[in-house]
Parts: C-alpha cells; structure tokens; sequence
C-alpha cells in the first residue's frame, strides 16, 4: 500500500477541473471507492488558480512548448491479447497563443523571488517516486491543499452568523487561521491589517506621495504569493446551480465568498455603474425620477413575465434590444437592460431569451446582497478542491502529478476494465471519467472546438474610482462591429485575495474570433493605458495603468458532443473543460448528468448525515470514522437558505 | 475500507426529537415550579436558575421582574466589583437573550432598566449593539425604540444619528422606523425660531427630503413607508387653540361659543371663564346635545340682567383658559342676536391636512405626483396624495379635478370605498362652507352631493336654513344639536333611520324628512325638544305604512300644528 495505489476502484476519475471534481465527490459520497488524478502538479486544470510565481512557471510550459520526455515503463506488454488500448495523450494543447507583457518598471536586482513561493508548479517535478507521488497529494496535505484550513466566521460573529448559516458571506473575513497561508516572515503585512485599509480607502492615495503609490515589477514578484490568478474568470450566480449544490452537499465550508460590489457597464466612453437593484435605482443620481419608475416597472414585469404573456407575446419573433425599444425606456434604460442585466448582445437574443436571461438575474439578486453574483476568495480555483476535500472526506485517494497512459478496453465487451498508469501499474475499475483534453488526437479527431479568449491583467486603481477602493465589479464591453463579441471585464480588489495591495486584477473574457490579443486588446486599449515611468507629472491620469498583461486563448470543449470522439467505450465518460459563460451552471449539469449515469437512482451530492444519526457502534468500527470525525463541526449549521436578507422581489407590503 | 455510512432512519430520528423534547419541558417545567416556590427569596440562585429558563424562552415577563428584584436586592449587599461583574454578566446574559429572540419586549425592556441603573453606563457599546442588530434586521422596531432610548440618554448629536437613518435608508428604503426617526430628528436639528410653526423645516431641507421621499416613491411607489413619511413632510403642526365662534342670542337668553377642538367644560371648572360688560358672570357649562363630554360647541343661559334692552349694547367674552384664547361680541340695543366669529375662509381652516408655508413647494409635489400618476394610473397612495395636495393648494379651483380622483381612487381601492366617501363628503362640506362664507349668507346647500357623513358641524352655528336632500345620508348626529339658529332643515330622499341630532334645536320650524327611512313613530321623539317646530314633513317613510301613525305622532309631538305623513 506504501508504494503502490490499491489495484482496484469503482471510479476512477482523470483531471482534477470542476466538473470532475464535482463528479468525484458525488461518488465518494455515495459510497463509491474513488480515484482521482491529475497529471499536473496542481489541482484544477483549466480551472486553477496561480500565484504570480504559479502563473510564471505555468506560461514557461507552454512557451517552451517542452515535450515531455516519456520515461515511463511500456505499457503495451501489459495489454492481453483479447484486450485493446486509448492511449492518453501527454500533452496538454488546450491554450494557445500566449503572450506576456510587462509594463511595470524591471528593477535592477533581478534575482527577487516570491516570498515563500511553494514552487509547486514546476513542470520538472513531473517525475517522481511513487511513493512521493502518492503520498504527497493525498488530501489533505498541508502545503498542497489551499482549502484545507477551515474559513468559517468567528463564533462571536453572531448575530449575523444566524443570517446565512449555510455559506459564509463574509465582508470581515480574515481572521488568524487564514494567516498561516503568509507564514512566511518577509510577508510585511498580515491579511487582517489589509482590512483595516479598507475602512480608509483613499487615505494612501492622498497621504502619501505619488511615488510611493509606484508598484514595480519586483515588487509584484516579491508580493506574488498575494496573487491567485484564474485561468478561467467566473463567478457564482447567486441562485445558480453551483450555489445550490455547494449549499446541498454542505461543501460550502470549506470556502469563503464575496459579494460582487457593482455592475458596471461602458458607455460613450465612460464607465458607469449600472442601477440594478432597488436599493440600487432608489440610490442612483444618474437616472431621473421617471427613469427610476421606468426601470422598476419593466424589472418588476420581467421577474413574473411568464404571467403576462400578452406583454411580450406579439414580439417574440423580434430581436430583445427591438423589444426593449417598445417598452418605453429611454435609450439609457435601454442600454443597462440589454448589455448589464440580461448580458445579451445587441443582435443576436430574440425576446424571450432576453427576458429570460432579465429573470434570471433579478432572482439572484438580493440573496447575498445588491448583486446577483459571488466571487470565491481566493479565486475560482478554490472551488474544486473543495470538491476535492468532500470526496478525499468520504474516502476518496489523491494522485497529482500522476499520468495515465492508457485505457485498457476488452475486445469483446467493448467495456473500459483499467488503467495503465505512468508506473506500468494496472488499476481496474468499473467507470472511467476522463477530462477532454487528455484524449490523444487519435481519439480526436473528428473533434471541432471553439476557443474563449482570455487575458489577465494588473493594474493600479479601479477602472471606476468610488469612495471604497474595495469594489469587486463585473463591466460588459458590447462588440463594436456586427459579429464580434462583447467582452466580459471582472475587476477583483485586493480584499478577494487575488492580488496584492495596491493593485487590482482584471480578467477579460470573450468567445474567440482571433487570437486572444487581437479579440481583446481593443477593449484594454479603451479602458487602460501603458504604465510608463515618465508621465509622473500628469497627476490625473483619468484611466487605470497596465503593470502587467497577459494573453491567451483557451480550448471550449463544452459543446462537444461525446458521439464526435472516437470509439470511446460506454463506461468512459467525458468531461469538459470550462466553457465561456459567466456562471458555472454547465459544469454543474454536466457532473450531475453523468453521476446518474454511473450511479443511477443516487441522490447527488446529499447533506453529510447529522453526527447525532450517525451510529457508530462496535463491531462496524473502521478506520474511517476517525476521517468521519471532521463531520460533526461540518453538520452544526444545518444548510437552509436565508430569507431575511432583502429581496427585492419580497417587496415589503 | 469504503463502507457507508451507518445512518439512523427517519422514524429513529423523530423518536431521538421527541425524546429531547419531553426531556427539554421536563427541565423547563421543574425549574420554572423551582423559581416560584423561591418567591421572596432573592439570592443569586435565583438569578441563576431564572437565566436557564429565560436563556430558551425570553419572553417570560414574571422572570425578568424577579431578576430585578433580586438586582435591586443585590446592589445594596455587593461591593462596588462584585456588582460591576454582576452587571456584566448580565449584559452578555441579555445579548444571548436577544439574540436567541430579538423582537423579544422583555428582553429589550429589562436591558434598558440595567442601564437606567448604572453610574457610568459605556453607551457606546450600547449603540454598536443598535447596529449590530438593526444590521440583520434593519427594521426590528424594538432595536429602533432601543436606540432611540441610548442615543437621548448618552445625548449624541442628532446629526450622527440622522446619518445613521440615511445609511438604513440607503440600504433599503421600506422601513417605517428609520423615516419616522428622521422626522423626529430632523426638527432637532433645525429648530425654528419661536414665532414659525411648531415641528416644521426650513424650506431647503424640506425639498432634500421631499426629493429623497421621492426617489423611494418613483423606485416603489407601493411602499407606504415613504408616502406616510412625505404626508408628515407636507403636514403641519396641529392648529392652535382658538374661539372660533361666539354667539349670543336674546330670545333663547342663551350664549354659545365653538371651540377649535373639543374639550370636556365640567361644571364648577374654570375652563371657560365669561365677562359681561367687563364684569365675571358664573354660568352652567352645557352641550347642544345635553350629554356631557368632550364637545366643540358649549352654551349656557344668561340672566335676564345681562340681556336688558336699557343699555345701548352689551360685551360679552369669553376666556378659554386651557388653550390661552378668547373673543368677544357685542349685543347691540335693538337686535336679537350678535356674534363674532373666525372665517374659515381667512383662517385656511380646512387646509391643514396639508400645508406647508410655500405653495410653491407643494406646486411641484403636485406636480411630481401627477407625473408619477400617469406612469402608475393605478397606484392609490399616489391618488390619495395628488387629492390632500390639491385641497391643500385651492379646494375650490381643484373641486371638480378632486372629484374625478375621488373616482378613480375608489375604483383602485374598494376595500376603502366607504373611508373614501367619507373622506370625499368631508371636502364637499367644506368647500360649500367656503362658498357660503364668499356670499355672505347664512344659508348652506348640500343636496345632491352623495354625503355619507356630516362633519364640522361645530363650523355652522349660524346658519338658519339648511338643505340635506338626496344625500345618502343614515342618520342626522348628534352633533347637529350645534346649530342653534337653524329655521329650516330639509333632508328628504336620504337613507335616515336616526335623528338624534334633532334635539332641542330653540328656532326649527320646518323639518322635512320625505323619503327616507324612518320606520317607527318612537324614532321622532328627539323632536318634541324642539319648541318652534310647527311643520314636518314625513311622506314617504314606511312608518307612514303603519296604522295608527297619525294618532301615536300627534300624541308624540303635541306641539306640531302639521305632520304630513
């Protein structure tokens, strides 16, 4: 057992993204003996997050576009005769066109390194005993696992703790545990003094000279553990699929959310924020009084449209934005509505979708707080290891940095029976989950893909200055000519634990036309502009200054259908990787829709039992139970959704 | 090593419930029986065995009284630390409290007494635990009462608490108590200088707060909370207290007077004081109607000294001494009566539903409001508004416009059909009240006007004839009584089955009741008070079905030359 993985298992689950992860912890809870790899030496695929030293190393692999050098023990002498392989590819080829951009000052010193920096994203490790291997990326490990430590409110937090028992909301969130993830020394600040910046918001800008508000290039290195970069840029609607499974399955503890602050939206050349709420239009100074009404109205409609189908019915053979022009709102309304709200484009939503996608919206605001939307502190990446943990909790086994090279499939049955891994170890099992982009081109070939282009930025201040600097906002840029699409601008704050003080982390997003840089770079171009060490003099300079970019695109596997690979066996089941929507909902679906296929009849994701119901009696005392002492501290907030938040749509009588 | 989870089955589980839950009375009962059979004696124990009850159910009033006897108790016994660590125990002991109930009026109740108690209470912890907890319910009005105590005991400054509203408001605008704080706040801290009227603003923080109002009302114009408090923007103060009529008459030897509000006059009090020709005169307080209560209108009788024709005129005054006012009339040589008396016309007496000094300002809420009412036709509170606002600008100018709202108003909201004509006859008699003042006359017109209701009768002492028909009018009030020169009074065609009012009217002659539904001779006794009453006119109601009704009213009414039936 030291040096070898057990030789058989009921699932066996390759590719640590969402979707797998969810997977994974759905059959560990149901019971099912679990194994879950990845060959690289992060969780997440697609879907991690990186420090800045992480997201250095992961661009160096696709740079170098190294092959890996295959050391591993031939698999093809382990193949009987009656049996036949799907060999696995080795290489990852799912993000394209990469291209960096430093615009901050490069000081001298050049060796900075990352304070406390993990180096746990080297390509190079990739090698590795098996025993270090195994033992290494067992959950929960101290160094590896980011959710291990436990994030939940201060018991004294009370009474707001009663408010929201099943997910932790937290505007105060820092609190000494957390702090460990900085144990290291030349961490100046601790987390929690970041907070009390935040009741100060401008006083540094003001106080302070000009050039101490200068961030170098060094500076982000030395700082680069403050960082948690996210390949893809989501967020959690706050009634969506993701939210309510993480609430179900009470995975929800082992993650920390913030609310989305603003929606904003880019107009004539200027950022504005977009009244969406009723606090919100009630607040408001842009829009008139008629505006206010206007809005409310059609908004109101819009929640219960389905009731009044006499509204909207002789329009439905016509585009949204047309819809909208016959609902009297001034161009302005117009505008929200279409590209803020509904988030649809201009040409391409016919009426119902729109008013879909208006509902939709509006049901999610007012859970949390003014906006529809959660953003997972310390990024996206977070949420499968979550997943992960809940399946490592019911017993599930961890390899990192583990290859498969081969499926094993039986001539006769056409049925999946194992696994070869890098080791030459034979793993048998009875499901097999395979994330797409370990298929080899073999598998393939008939595959068509679309591509999200995707770029990364840092800058200095927010795009839209407010009294608070931290804001956490969502601002749609439409596409400018007919055919392009529009961009999705998510600006995180220091306080989401996704970039150091100072700065803000801005991530683009859009459905490919071209490469990454030519989709996006115009949007940067209207919204940011080049940090130069020159121009200190212009004191106002009106937008916020690149420090760094990054550009890449990545591979949409989301609406392939699994009849386009090739002679996949019935019990090897694909997952896809992220696909270019805002929320999560896909991924859900997904694990969801394939749990059923392999444990049909099985409740998805159910609530850990209470630890009162648990009967821990002698004689079926195992090991396990010292794994199933965590529950109880798990189970002491029963999971019920919140009601006393405001909702706009429980209008107060 | 991958086995399930061994997991008791729902029945078990219900069962395991029940179990704790009879085990959980159990303790609650015994230590509830423990603490009443300790009744005087008030040791710690018994702060600690009420805690325990109290800590699962903090509305138990009897207890909290027990913990403050034996607080009260303690305080003599304890040193100065041992009840410092006494108070603070309960302080946190209260916190659990609210916090298993926060809307819990004990709890809230006994925590203000504690502090009430202390030296040197810490009121700022007090007040973070306000907004610790209108944080999670921002409109829990047992915290709001709460804050409202701490904030006027540690004396902070209107204007930190005012912002502490607006940053409620701004979060969610449908709650009451954070408007009402504001309108008690806000006169704080502009106060007016002594000569203006009484809890106003000064004009330009009125239309921040009437733009603020708006913004709820335009956002939601179903929320009541915003349009309760743009009707105490608009109102004003009540009026102050004043005569606003006095009338003597020679004939009946009688002097009447009519107050702004009612007020009880009992006999031997010095509420009213009269003066005749500058000298005290004592005099028995009555009502119109005899019954003795809060009343706007009291008479009495003058001794024939006062009334003789030898000097050219007499003086009389009267000094209400409550409300610091007074009139005086004159009875000249010759005349029958004489009154003086405040024009309702002059004195915008039927203005102060709504009013503010400028019209200017309620000009542009009216036009606000019209503007809000064409994008929500339907919207009541909007209705309701636009009508106070236009009574409050011109009654008259805006009569017909009024009435087309009254219409819709009622459409939109049925279920106060009848406030609504109630609400609608009340202008309508006021208007015609006004029209009658601009004539001069003493004669008002009310027929075909759709009244349900007879109010400001006080208002009409004067007046001699008086016409109610077709009306939808049930009865003639009481407060009739108050119209002590009526002559004439026609109310055919309406749906009266009392007339109490009718009563002891010295001048009525002519009363014609045609059409109505008086159904019994009994329910014309309150007319045989009436001594002129010499012509009646019952055609129409069913008792006239009835036989033997001639005789039974001619024997009721002996003094009535003409009873048509």
């Amino acid at each position: 057992m030291a040096d070898t993985l057990p030789s058989e298992f009921d699932v066996i689950v390759i590719g640590t993204g969402l979707p797998e992860s969810i997977i994974a912890a759905a059959c560990s809870r149901s019971g099912q003996r679990v194994l879950h790899v990845d060959s690289r030496s992060y969780y997440g695929g697609n879907w991690a997050s990186f420090s800045f030293s992480g997201i250095l190393s992961w661009l160096k692999e696709y740079q170098e576009n190294s092959d890996v050098v295959n050391e591993s023990p031939a698999w093809q002498e382990q193949i009987l005769e009656n049996e036949e392989a799907i060999v696995l590819s080795r290489k990852d080829k799912t993000i394209q066109h990469v291209e960096v951009f430093c615009y901050a000052s490069q000081d001298l010193h050049e060796d900075v390194e990352e304070a406390g920096a993990l180096q746990k994203n080297h390509a190079s490790v990739i090698s590795g005993s098996p025993t270090e291997a195994a033992h290494s990326a067992y959950l929960p490990s101290e160094d590896e696992s980011l959710c291990t430590v436990s994030c939940e409110m201060p018991t004294e937090q009370t009474p707001s703790s009663d408010l929201e028992p099943a997910l932790e909301i937290n505007d105060v969130e820092v609190t000494g545990e957390k702090e460990k993830r900085y144990d290291d020394k030349t961490c100046v600040k601790s987390a929690s003094e970041e907070e009390t910046s935040e009741n100060v918001p401008t006083a540094e800008d003001t106080a302070l000279p000009p050039k101490k508000n200068r961030i170098t290039y060094s500076q982000i290195i030395k700082e680069g553990r403050r960082f948690n970069i996210d390949l893809v840029s989501k967020l959690l609607y706050s009634r969506g699929l993701l939210i309510d499974l993480l609430i179900k399955s009470n995975v929800s503890r082992y993650a920390e959310f913030k609310n989305i602050t603003r929606i904003l939206v880019f107009r004539e050349g200027r950022v504005e924020q977009v009244p969406c709420s009723r606090a919100d239009v009630f607040n408001s100074k842009q829009l008139t009084m008629v505006e206010k009404r206007m809005l409310m109205k059609f908004l109101t409609f819009c929640m219960e449209y389905e009731k009044h189908p006499d509204e909207y019915k002789a329009y439905e053979e016509i585009t949204f934005s047309e819809y909208l022009k016959t609902q009297k709102l001034t161009p302005n309304l117009r505008y929200f509505v279409l590209h803020s709200i509904a988030m649809t484009s201009e040409t391409a939503c016919n009426t119902v979708d729109g008013l879909k996608a208006t509902k939709n919206f509006l049901r999610c605001l007012g859970r949390y707080g003014n906006t529809p939307f959660l953003f997972p502190l310390y990024g996206q990446g977070e949420l499968p290891q979550c997943f992960c943990r809940m399946c490592a909790v019911f017993g599930g086994i961890y390899c990192l940095r583990h290859s498969v090279q081969c499926l094993v499939v039986d001539k006769e049955s056409r049925k999946c029976k194992a696994i070869i891994d890098q080791f030459g170890q034979r793993i048998i099992s009875k499901h097999f989950l395979v994330e797409d982009s370990y298929f080899s081109e073999n598998t393939c070939s008939h595959v068509q893909y679309r591509q999200i282009s995707r770029s990364v930025l840092i800058t200095d201040r927010s795009v839209l200055k407010m009294d608070s600097d931290q804001q956490i906002s969502i601002l749609t840029v439409p596409g400018e000519e007919p055919g392009t699409f529009a961009v999705r601008v998510i600006e995180l704050c220091p306080s989401t634990m996704t970039c150091m003080k100072g700065t803000y982390l801005v991530h683009l997003t859009c459905t490919s036309s071209k490469t990454a840089r030519e989709d996006l770079e115009p949007v940067v171009q209207k919204l940011f502009t080049p940090y130069t060490e020159t121009e200190i003099e212009n004191e106002e300079v009106e937008k916020p200054r690149l420090l760094w970019a990054l550009y890449f695109n990545m591979r949409d596997s989301s609406d392939v259908s699994r009849n386009s690979y090739n002679d996949l066996p019935s019990n090897v089941y694909v997952c896809s990787g992220p696909d270019c929507g805002l929320g999560n909902d896909n991924a859900v679906k997904q694990a969801e829709t394939l749990f059923q296929l392999i444990c049909p009849n099985e409740d998805f994701c159910p609530p850990p039992p209470n630890p009162e119901d648990i009967i821990i009696d002698g004689d079926s005392l195992q090991s396990e139970t010292s794994e199933f002492s965590v529950i109880p501290e798990a189970n002491s907030e029963t999971p019920k959704e919140s009601t006393s938040l405001g909702n706009p749509e429980e209008a107060s009588q | 090593m991958h086995g399930r989870l061994k997991v008791k089955t729902s029945e078990e589980q219900a069962e395991a419930k029940r179990l704790e839950r009879e085990q959980k009375l159990k303790l609650y009962q015994s230590a509830t029986r423990t603490v009443f059979q300790k009744a005087g004696e008030l040791d710690e124990s018994v702060l600690e065995l009420t805690s325990q009850i109290l800590g699962a159910n903090p509305d138990f009033a009897t207890l909290w009284n027990c913990r403050r006897e034996v607080l009260q108790q303690l305080e003599a016994q304890k040193s100065p630390e041992e009840l410092a660590a006494l108070v603070k125990t309960e302080l946190g002991f209260l916190e659990s409290c609210l916090r298993v109930n926060p809307k819990s009026y004990g709890t809230w109740h006994h925590r203000c007494w504690l502090l009430g108690r202390l030296p040197e209470p810490n009121w700022a912890r007090e007040l973070e635990l306000c907004a610790r907890f209108l944080e999670v319910d921002e409109r829990n009005f047992h915290c709001w009462d709460y804050r409202r105590f701490v904030a006027a005991q540690a004396a902070v400054p209107p204007a930190e608490e005012l912002a502490f509203t607006d940053s409620l408001i701004t979060r969610n605008f449908s709650n009451y108590s954070s408007w009402h704080y504001r309108s008690c706040l806000l006169p704080q801290l502009h106060p007016q200088p002594d000569s203006g009227p009484q809890g106003r603003l000064p004009e330009d923080v009125l239309l921040k707060e009437l733009e603020l109002v708006q913004n709820a009302f335009f956002t939601d114009p179903n929320d009541q909370s915003a349009w309760f408090y743009h009707r105490w923007l608009l109102g004003r103060a009540d009026p102050q207290d004043a005569l606003r009529c006095l009338h003597v008459s020679r004939d009946e030897a009688c002097l009447t007077v009519s107050l702004s509000r009612p007020v009880l006059v009992g006999s031997g009090t010095e509420t009213l004081l009269l003066t005749v020709d500058k000298s005290p005169l004592a005099v028995e307080w009555r009502t119109p109607d005899g019954r003795t209560r809060p009343s706007h209108v009291w008479l009495c009788d003058l001794p024939a000294a006062s009334l003789n024709d030898q000097l050219p005129q007499h003086t009389f005054r009267v000094i209400w001494t409550a409300g610091d006012a007074q009139k005086e009339c004159v009875l000249l040589k010759g005349r029958q009566e004489g009154w003086c008396r405040d024009s309702a016309t002059d004195e915008q007496l039927f203005r102060c539903e709504l009013s503010v000094e400028k019209s200017t300002v309620l000009q542009s809420e009216l036009e606000s409001c019209k503007e809000l009412q064409e994008l929500e036709p339907e919207n009541k509170w909007c209705l309701l508004t636009i009508i106070l606002l236009m009574r409050a600008l011109d009654p008259l100018l805006y009569e017909k416009e009024t009435l087309q709202y009254f219409q819709t108003l009622k459409a939109v909201d049925p279920m106060r059909a009848a406030y609504l004509d109630d609400l609608r006859s009340k202008f309508l008699l006021e208007n015609s009240v006004l029209k009658m003042e601009y004539a001069e006359v003493r004669v008002l017109h009310l027929g075909h006007k759709d009244l349900t209701v007879l109010c400001h009768l006080e208002q009409l002492l004067l007046v001699t004839h008086l016409d109610l028909s077709h009306n939808r009018l049930r009865a003639l009030p009481p407060a009739l009584a108050a119209l002590r020169c009526l002559e004439v009074l026609q109310a055919n065609d309406n749906a009266i089955e009392s007339l109490d009012g009718v009563t002891s009217l010295p001048r009525l002659q002519e009363l014609s009741l045609c059409n109505n539904r008086l159904w019994q001779p009994t329910l014309l006794q309150p007319l045989a008070s009436c001594p002129r009453l010499a012509l009646l006119h019952l055609q129409g109601n069913p008792l006239c079905q009835a036989v033997g009704t001639s005789e039974h009213l001619a024997e009721l009414l002996p003094s009535v030359n003409s009873i048509l039936t």
